[in-house]
């Protein structure tokens, strides 16, 4: 190398850049995503969250509904784009695009029509309304601020759309924690399901490499631990069980098994869905519950399975995710 | 044996006369301007991929980046590890071109290994730890040489001028992303292939222009890097911590590294304070990469004209000052913008220049394995000053923990300082044992 003339090396240098450039520029031509089908407003009718024998979803990252009696059959797809939804007694709670890189959180009426909204740091991962339509909770996941570098952590609010008091995360609720007072830098929430009271709620709470199912009031802005290796807390309509999924060995890099807390005696059973399931499931009544998988080049189906342990999963909606009835 | 082959004063006294500094100012070694730009191009490459990967696992691939955050610990002790063989195989076979070009390759590679992982969380961690195990493996040698190729007396500016490079780099490198994604859509593969094809450049740039044996050195010759002499041996690395002054120097960076907590608590303690719109949280980051940005090369001049410890403590100041900043009084725009200069002064005083001051203390034919010892005790210490800060928080509550902080900054100051006089002596003359 030390033979060729400055001149030849800068003209080498250049002819790789260009070389490069094309072989980027070919790859982005190739593979970038064609342009979005404007999604089909008619068809099976307009999107309502008004409750009713109808399951919603997020399908292409669109709100859609299904009759709840044909699942597979015919969809109603809205043009509100979201890429989590969920809904209950006429109020929904949308996590959709700002813009190409932030999201927001918008809370919807029963026509869809946009009530209040605003930018939520990070990128959406669940979204719950209490059964009343009071209290509307979401979680994001925010890259970047954990200490050990490259870590995530998540960023979990709640909003009284009642009060209209909005706590943007979380972490400054008092903490304890196995009985004891807790705090630590690094506590995380993840997945808010509300009770009927439309104060308490249960979480999961992540410290110091641990998930707890946590218990908190929102009024009092406090939570305690109840139970370790819970995740994704989902209250059952009659408020006597919590379905959630539980990391494999107590260690999440091997999945997670999609059980069944009863809170009375807080044992837990286990669904007969086998495969890891990433997701906070929704109850479609009191015995089934709702959740999305994912095929190996990531297209979201959902399923359905019976929550007491018997039976065996079975698709429900193929194509869709992000599962809510309409109560 | 001779421990330091420097012939001129590193520090002592400083560069004589406005006029001849003047004249200089415009001189940093082609090797200096080459590794640069390297550093710049990869850096563009890396901040592209570290910008979109988290949409790429979340929203792309729809994991659960939760369970990600897992493997990382394990990877920096393995890191650390491989850096010093590196340093020590580019020593042992003077090539430390090659060490420092296969640590940009293997980090090039990684980012075509994202496409082929696919959704295999395991492949993914891989991918990633092969690029950081690139990063650890590139960054010693490519010190070393830029010490090589540089008079002791200018030193602080050529890691001032290389270190803007680097940062113009990152900086740039989320914007570049978030070009390609405007003209894709959320195509992250078209990412992953524009980072490689600006990696592989980065590499082209490395081979074509970064010079193994630097002639272009103003006062020794192809000696400098200890040609022509027996190849170093383990025995001889191992006993470079049983001299002195680089004995001391390890210590003191290891020390120092105990001195600073990590960067997601200052952020997350300045979000908490001023309850910064958790929306604009990233812009934190972004505010101390621009002051350090900045003023990396105005320090680098400054390390080289009243001396290197001088500014490397100096830095350690600017980094208790902003601890006492987050738990003293001050609030509002004027923390904020007071708390981000001086964290980026921290680091514009400190990353390069505390190179500069190892670099002449340690023998020319072990450097790349002094480098890294020093680098990595660094790293390692300020991985357990992390945990132990988190320990602090939980016990005492976040205001209290920061105070310690800044009391352990000044504690180490004082334990430091001492250590590094007489390393700062001994670079300015011909030691021999």
């Amino acid at each position: 190398m030390t033979a060729l003339s400055t001149r030849a090396k800068v003209g080498l240098a250049a002819a790789s850049a260009v070389l490069l450039g094309a072989v980027a520029a070919g790859y982005a031509a190739f593979a970038a995503e064609p342009a979005p089908p404007p999604p089909p407003t008619a068809g099976a009718g307009s999107v309502t969250l008004d409750p009713g024998p109808r399951l919603l979803t997020v399908t292409d990252r669109h709100v859609a509904s299904v009759a709840t009696a044909d699942p597979a059959g015919p969809r109603a797809v809205s043009a509100v784009e979201c890429l989590r939804v969920y809904a209950a007694a006429g109020t929904g709670v949308c996590l959709g695009p700002e813009n190409a890189w932030s999201y927001r959180l918008v809370v919807l009426d029963a026509a869809l029509r946009p009530q209040r909204s605003f930018a939520i740091p990070g990128l959406p991962n669940r979204a719950r309304v209490s059964a009343s339509g009071r209290m509307v909770s979401w979680t994001t996941f925010v890259g970047g601020d954990s200490y050990t570098a490259s870590g995530f952590s998540t960023r979990t609010g709640i909003v009284d759309t009642r009060a209209g008091t909005t706590v943007m995360s979380l972490e400054d609720f008092a903490v304890t924690r196995e009985g004891r007072p807790y705090r630590s830098a690094d506590v995380n929430y993840w997945g808010v399901t509300f009770t009927a009271d439309d104060n308490h709620f249960y979480a999961t709470m992540s410290t110091a490499g641990k998930r707890y199912l946590v218990r908190g009031d929102f009024a009092a802005r406090t939570v305690e631990t109840l139970k370790e290796n819970v995740e994704c807390p989902s209250l059952s309509p009659d408020g006597t069980r919590i379905a959630f999924k539980e990391a494999v060995d107590a260690d999440p890099n091997r999945g997670w098994r999609l059980s069944v807390l009863d809170l009375a005696t807080m044992r837990v059973t286990a669904t007969a869905e086998t495969a890891s399931v990433d997701d906070q499931a929704a109850w479609l009544d009191g015995a089934t519950l709702a959740y999305t998988l994912r095929q190996s080049d990531g297209r979201p189906d959902v399923w359905a399975v019976p929550a007491d342990g018997s039976g065996a999963p079975r698709l429900l909606v193929p194509g869709a995710e992000s599962p809510s009835p309409l109560t | 044996m001779y421990l330091s082959t420097v012939s001129r004063p590193a520090t002592d006294p400083p560069v004589p006369g406005p006029g001849r500094a003047g004249r200089r100012a415009a001189l940093v070694s082609g090797n200096v301007v080459a590794l640069g730009t390297v550093s710049l191009v990869t850096d563009v490459s890396a901040e592209m991929v570290t910008a979109v990967l988290p949409l790429y696992l979340v929203l792309g691939l729809n994991l659960s980046p939760l369970a990600f955050g897992v493997v990382d610990g394990v990877y920096t002790g393995a890191t650390a590890l491989l850096r010093i063989v590196g340093g020590f195989v580019a020593d042992r076979f003077r090539r430390r071109k090659l060490v420092a070009g296969l640590g940009y390759g293997l980090s090039a590679v990684a980012k075509l290994g994202l496409l082929l992982a696919g959704r295999s969380v395991p492949a993914i961690g891989a991918v990633i730890a092969v690029d950081r195990l690139g990063k650890g493996v590139r960054s010693a040698p490519r010190d070393a040489l830029i010490t090589l190729s540089t008079p002791p007396q200018s030193l602080g500016r050529a890691f001032g001028v290389h270190r803007t490079m680097d940062s113009v780099g990152a900086f740039l490198g989320p914007l570049v992303a978030m070009a390609v994604l405007l003209v894709v859509g959320r195509s992250y593969d078209a990412v992953f292939v524009t980072s490689f094809c600006i990696a592989a450049l980065g590499v082209v740039v490395l081979v074509l222009f970064v010079r193994e044996r630097p002639t272009d050195r103003a006062d020794e010759g192809g000696s400098a890097d200890g040609a022509g002499e027996p190849a170093v041996s383990v025995r001889e690395a191992f006993g470079l911590l049983r001299v002195r002054a680089p004995r001391r120097i390890v210590l003191a960076a290891a020390l120092l590294g105990l001195a600073a907590v990590g960067d997601g608590f200052v952020y997350l303690l300045l979000q908490r304070r001023e309850n910064v719109e958790l929306t604009w949280f990233p812009l934190l980051a972004v505010g101390t990469s621009l002051a350090y940005l900045l003023l990396a090369t105005p320090l680098g001049l400054l390390a080289d004209r009243i001396g290197r410890l001088p500014v490397v403590l100096g830095g350690y100041v600017a980094l208790g000052a902003t601890y006492l900043l987050l738990a003293g009084p001050l609030g509002g725009w004027p923390l904020l913008v007071l708390a981000l200069t001086l964290y980026g002064l921290f680091y514009a005083a400190t990353d390069g220049v505390l190179v500069a001051l190892a670099g002449p203390v340690l023998p020319a034919r072990l450097r790349t394995t002094g480098i890294a010892l020093v680098q990595t005790g660094q790293a390692l210490a300020y991985l357990v000053s992390s945990v132990l800060f988190g320990l602090a928080w939980q016990a005492w509550g976040p205001d209290t923990a920061i105070r310690v902080a800044a009391a352990t900054v000044a504690v180490v100051l004082v334990v430091t300082a001492p250590l590094l006089a007489p390393v700062r002596r001994t670079a300015s003359r011909k030691v021999s044992r």
